[in-house]
């Protein structure tokens, strides 16, 4: 079992609904607090598992923005587990979620140089690397309602731009997306194989063919000649609507 | 990357020491072939040894200060199997306690040979024995210490055999400019053979480290804003990037100097770890100062460090991508 997210760029409106949530939930936790600095001040920092960014694609006027989610894509051959020095960092066999263990973790950082995504921040309080669980303490617990065992941010996503399930399962519903759809890895050139996944923003086009509008077998045109009557005659809707 | 001044001390401090015991050995070996005079052994290869343990202990202090959970570390060498860094911190200490023992047997005047080999040329003691022990516990310690950066493949900057080159040529260069300083001062007659061995090390650093300059000035990076985010376009640009005040991702991975200081620490780190310590080696040669290695030394060690700040600065992070612009 491989859980993972599956984000929609199509649908993604970048309302940061995910990130306030993902934060709500875990700096609740058991683990600690995820640190801010100075959160009303000048420069306000402070650590997050999850950040939406946003990009714009060409120039005016044609242009697109893309809200583009951020999270650990919780890969399958994760380059940040084996540079670890104290097994703090580890990939779970049973459904392949990438954790740290902050009572073991030093706090040297190499992990994070170590994740082409950027995805680890060294929370600056408790001096530990932190990064996204996948909600690991929501997916297994009992005294959730089985429709709340999900990542906080699914939850939040009013548009459902963020899926979660198993990639291994070839019928869950995210590996049929990523397969119907078009679904991608981010930077593939890292053979990191990624567990979340992307789908790209799509264009809903409809395409009318001149044939659509004029019926070519209009029995009117079968002679050729069409009757042309004055101006000023009465049209035949007028004849007969008395 | 951000250059870290505790790794920038750590990285420069133990490559001195690793680099004089190199240099204390081979004097050893070179008087046993009868290539060199030999020296005592308690003022010369048991002080010598002190110093490069100093040395090593002065760089291991200072990898404290990059840790967030000091107090955690022994757990670091758990990992050995699979992480460079896991087998630095189990090197380190190895090296210490084998150049500890080297200068010990030194200091104890262990040197009766147990046996002689190579037809009575090649008596064989105690010394010899932990000696070469701790060279190749040393030279262990020079490539895990380099793999820790090598061994990143998408910082392309420092995934190359070259880095290691580097690490082992330069501490050793630095470490043979201490043994010629060291010699000079203690007025053993080893000045020139020290001294002319740290100008080839260093001559061969710099034609390996300029060819790391060459290297990295050409180099196409695999991934750009295209893989980062997976949208085919040649015009993208960033809006937001989740955080107005910054993050640990604008903290760690940009070291936020201008070009012109990068610049100037490179022009800076190739005049004084190259240039300088040949020319004073070459001055103190012909003038028989017992000052002028000191200083080339103290010359060659602050350039080191511009050289590490350098190192850093070169690489090019690819999570860089996602933090092009605040808004
Ligand atoms: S996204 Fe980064 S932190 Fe997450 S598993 Fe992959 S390499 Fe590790
Ligand atoms: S910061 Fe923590 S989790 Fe990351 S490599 Fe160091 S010890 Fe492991």
């Amino acid at each position: 079992m491989q859980l993972a997210l599956l984000i929609d760029l199509n649908v993604c409106v970048g309302c940061h609904a995910c990130v306030t949530s993902c934060k709500e939930w875990n700096t609740s936790g058991a683990a600690g607090p995820m640190a801010d600095f100075n959160p009303y001040g000048k420069d306000p920092t402070g650590t997050f598992f999850n950040r939406v960014q946003t990009f714009e694609i060409g120039a005016f006027p044609k242009v697109e923005t893309v809200h583009f989610p951020k999270s650990c894509l919780h890969c399958e051959e994760p380059p940040c587990v084996p540079v670890c020095p104290t097994g703090a960092s580890y990939k779970r066999e049973e459904d392949g979620i990438v954790l740290v263990d902050y009572d073991k973790c030093i706090g040297c950082k190499y992990c994070s140089w170590a994740c082409p995504y950027g995805a680890r921040e060294l929370d600056e309080k408790q001096k530990v690397m932190k990064k996204c669980t996948l909600c690991v303490d929501r997916l297994y617990d009992q005294n959730l309602p089985e429709a709340e065992r999900l990542p906080s941010c699914v939850m939040a996503c009013p548009t459902s731009a963020r899926l979660y399930g198993d990639i291994h399962d070839p019928d869950s519903e995210v590996s049929v997306q990523i397969r119907e759809n078009g679904g991608y890895q981010l930077m593939p050139e890292w053979g990191t194989k990624p567990s979340n996944h992307y789908l790209p923003r799509r264009k809903t086009r409809i395409h009318l063919h001149q044939d659509e509008l004029e019926r070519v077998d209009n029995p009117l045109k079968k002679e050729g000649l069409q009757p042309q009557p004055p101006s000023d005659q009465k049209t035949l809707d007028e004849t007969t609507s008395w | 990357m951000h250059p870290a001044f505790s790794v920038i001390f750590l990285t420069t401090l133990i490559g001195v020491g690793q680099g004089l015991f190199l240099a204390l050995f081979t004097g050893q070996v070179y008087a046993l072939a009868n290539l060199l005079p030999a020296q005592d052994s308690q003022s010369f290869y048991a002080i010598g040894s002190v110093v490069a343990i100093v040395f090593l202990i002065a760089g291991l202090i200072a990898s404290v200060f990059h840790l967030g959970h000091p107090e955690r570390a022994w757990r670091a060498a758990t990992q050995w199997r699979t992480s460079w860094l896991s087998r630095e911190v189990l090197a380190l200490p190895i090296t210490m306690g084998l150049i500890f023992a080297y200068g010990l047997t030194h200091y104890m005047g262990w040197t009766e040979p147990f046996f002689i080999i190579a037809k009575g040329t090649l008596p064989v003691d105690a010394s010899l024995i932990i000696g070469t022990l701790a060279t190749i516990a040393t030279f262990a310690l020079f490539i895990c210490t380099a793999m820790i950066y090598a061994g990143i493949k998408f910082i392309q900057e420092w995934h190359t055999p070259l880095t290691v080159f580097n690490y082992i040529l330069l501490g050793g260069a630095s470490g043979f400019t201490l043994a010629a300083a060291f010699s000079a001062y203690v007025g053993a007659d080893l000045v020139g053979f020290y001294g002319m061995w740290a100008v080839i090390l260093t001559i061969t650093g710099l034609i390996s480290r300029a060819a790391v300059l060459w290297r990295n000035k050409h180099l196409q990076h695999k991934s750009n804003l295209q893989t980062a985010i997976g949208v085919r376009h040649n015009n993208i640009q960033q809006k937001a990037q989740g955080a107005m005040g910054g993050s640990f991702n604008t903290r760690e991975f940009f070291h936020g100097s201008p070009q012109a200081v990068v610049k100037m620490a490179r022009y800076g780190f190739l005049s004084l770890v190259f240039i300088v310590p040949v020319v004073l080696l070459g001055a103190s040669y012909s003038m028989e100062s017992s000052y002028l290695p000191l200083l080339a030394f103290v010359v060659q060690y602050v350039g080191l460090m511009m050289e590490r700040w350098h190192f850093f600065t070169e690489a090019k992070h690819p999570q860089n991508l996602y933090y092009q612009s605040i808004a």
